[in-house]
Order: C-alpha cells, then structure tokens, then sequence
C-alpha cells in the first residue's frame, strides 16, 4: 500500500482568476509585497499496490485522465509506502 | 420529418426538464430522457446535454460526467457524425471529454452571473444556425460560474481558420467588446462547434429562451435551425 500526494498546478499561461482575487484580499489587509498568488489543488489518497512501480503508473494514469486537465495543467506526486 | 431528441439526466443535471419541454412541448418533437448510466442512445437523432452541476462540479466543471456510462455512446455518436448540443455544463462536459477543444475557467470576475446577453452569429452557416438571419442578435440568458471560456493561440487560430467559433457575446447592434462579454472568454467566444459541424457547445441557455410565456423565443431559432436542417 502506498499514500499518494499529488499537486496539480494550473500552467503559467493559465490566467487565475481565483489567485488574482485573493491576492487584492492581501492589499486589502495592507501587505503590499505579496506578488504571483496561484490557487492550487493538493490531493491524498492510497494505492492498494504491491511494489512502487505499479503504484506510479496508476497515479499517472489517475492523474492525467481525471485528476488534471492535460490542457491546463500539470501535476506532480510523491510516493510513500505505508506499513 | 422531425429528429428524435435525448435528454442526458446526470446526477446533478437541473435544466434537462427545461431542455425537454422546450423539444416536446414547444417544438413538437419526440423527446425522451437518457439516464446518464444508460449505455444506449434509443436511437435518439440529436443528444442534449443540458445545464447544471453534474457531480456537483467537484474537481472541475464536468470532469466526473465525462466518464458517465451514457458518454462513451454520446462520443462515439458524435464522433460518427451524430448531432449534439451541450448547452452550459454539457459544453463543459464537452471539454473535458475532449470533443471540442480547450477550457472552461472561472469567470473573470469570480461571480455567478445570470442575466440575458446577446450574441451574434460568428458562423451563419453551421446546421445549428443556417435558418437564422446572419444579421440577427439573439437574446439568450446565460447563468453560470465558469464560463471563461479559454484556449491557447494555436487553437484559436485553428477555430477560427476552420470557422468554429459560431456565437460571440455583443451589444444588441452586433458590437463586440469586452464590456459585453459576461465572463471574460476569450474572444468574447459563447458557443463553437466541432471541426465536422456536428457538436455544438454553448454556454448560453437557448432551452431558457423558448416559450413565449416568458417573454422572449430566441433560443428556439436555433433549435429549430437544427430541427429543420438535421437529415438535409
């Protein structure tokens, strides 16, 4: 078994509405240093698998058929083995 | 002869009803319902799919309804040259499905917005807008989250090269600027179709625009646009 954490980051030439709103959030709360904000989508799960090697290739297939947009986005995970 | 129309019912779905009455009740059409766990298509002519939260737009707009039983049929359908209308959601799902190109995003301003707009016709010569005088401006209400519709370059250039995109938001005298567009998409786009000219995916309500009892009927210019030309 092993506990999967994917990030999936929408592309630089993805504009953020979202990122661009909160960001005024932070002018609004006087700081003015605050550049660049991307609201991103962290996700956990497990892999009911024996070795890593098939454990990655179903986060792969997970992430790029549903998890990410392959248009918009890119994705990036780590893999633990839990005892 | 008139088409037989299915209704795609996800988990999810609220304007089928409005889809469907407008088909049965207004156009006069045979019109059934197709549970989204369905695999057939009961040998509709023209697929719907209609507006609403499938899945309660977890992860993305339509992300989950793409892989529903019933869409494995509706893009082998389209993909065979089968006419299709994904209207707000179900253009969404049309996205993610990869049936039509690029993404939906967040509006612009981050707010939900439902209110009439106008659009106009960036290709008069599609099935779903031959009847439709090229002049014309149709009043058609738009209610969504995520309609900023996006593509990079490439793919815009190729829209526009094969005359994809079919409705642009504008002022009601056909002007076409950013202050008319509700949502921020791209190129002010509301609607486009596939490359074949068989898909058409709009975020605009025409089902919302259809009886006369509620005061304007513009949507039904194209439905029956597509009702008139489907089997020429």
């Amino acid at each position: 078994m092993f506990k999967a954490k994917v990030l999936i980051k929408r592309r630089p030439s993805i504009l953020d509405p979202q990122g661009k709103a909160v960001e005024k959030g932070a002018i609004l709360l006087g700081m003015n240093n605050i550049r660049d904000t991307r609201i991103n989508k962290y996700i956990e799960f497990s892999v009911d698998s024996a070795d890593k090697t098939s454990a990655e290739k179903e986060v792969n297939e997970y992430c790029s058929k549903l998890l990410a947009n392959p248009i918009m986005e890119d994705y990036e995970f780590t893999l633990e083995e839990i005892k | 002869m008139k088409p037989k129309v299915g209704v795609v019912v996800f988990p999810g779905s609220n304007c089928d009803h409005d889809a469907y009455y407008a088909f049965k009740k207004l156009l006069e059409c045979e019109t059934r319902f197709l549970w989204h766990k369905e695999t057939g298509l009961q040998g509709s002519d023209l697929i719907i799919l209609p507006g609403g939260f499938s899945y309660g737009d977890y992860l993305r707009t339509g992300a989950i309804a793409r892989f529903s039983p019933i869409m494995n049929s509706v893009i082998d359908f389209a993909n065979k040259g089968g006419y299709v209308i994904g209207i707000c959601n179900g253009f969404q799902i049309l996205l993610e499905a990869g049936i039509l190109p690029g993404v939906m995003l967040k509006n612009k301003s981050l707010q939900f917005v439902c209110k009439d707009v106008y659009l106009s016709l960036a290709n008069d010569n599609t099935v779903f807008t031959k009847d439709i005088s090229p002049e014309k401006v149709l009043k058609i209400p738009v209610a969504h989250g995520e309609g900023n519709y996006f593509a990079d370059d490439r793919t815009l250039k190729t829209l526009e090269e094969n005359d994809q995109i079919v409705f642009r938001y504008s002022s009601p005298e056909r002007i076409i600027s950013e202050i008319y567009n509700p949502n921020g998409s791209v190129k002010n786009i509301a609607g486009i179709i596939n490359k074949q000219g068989n898909v058409l995916g709009m975020m605009p309500h025409p089902e919302r625009s259809c009886d006369p009892v509620l005061g304007k009927t513009d949507g039904q210019l194209i439905f029956r646009s597509i009702i008139n030309n489907i089997f020429n």
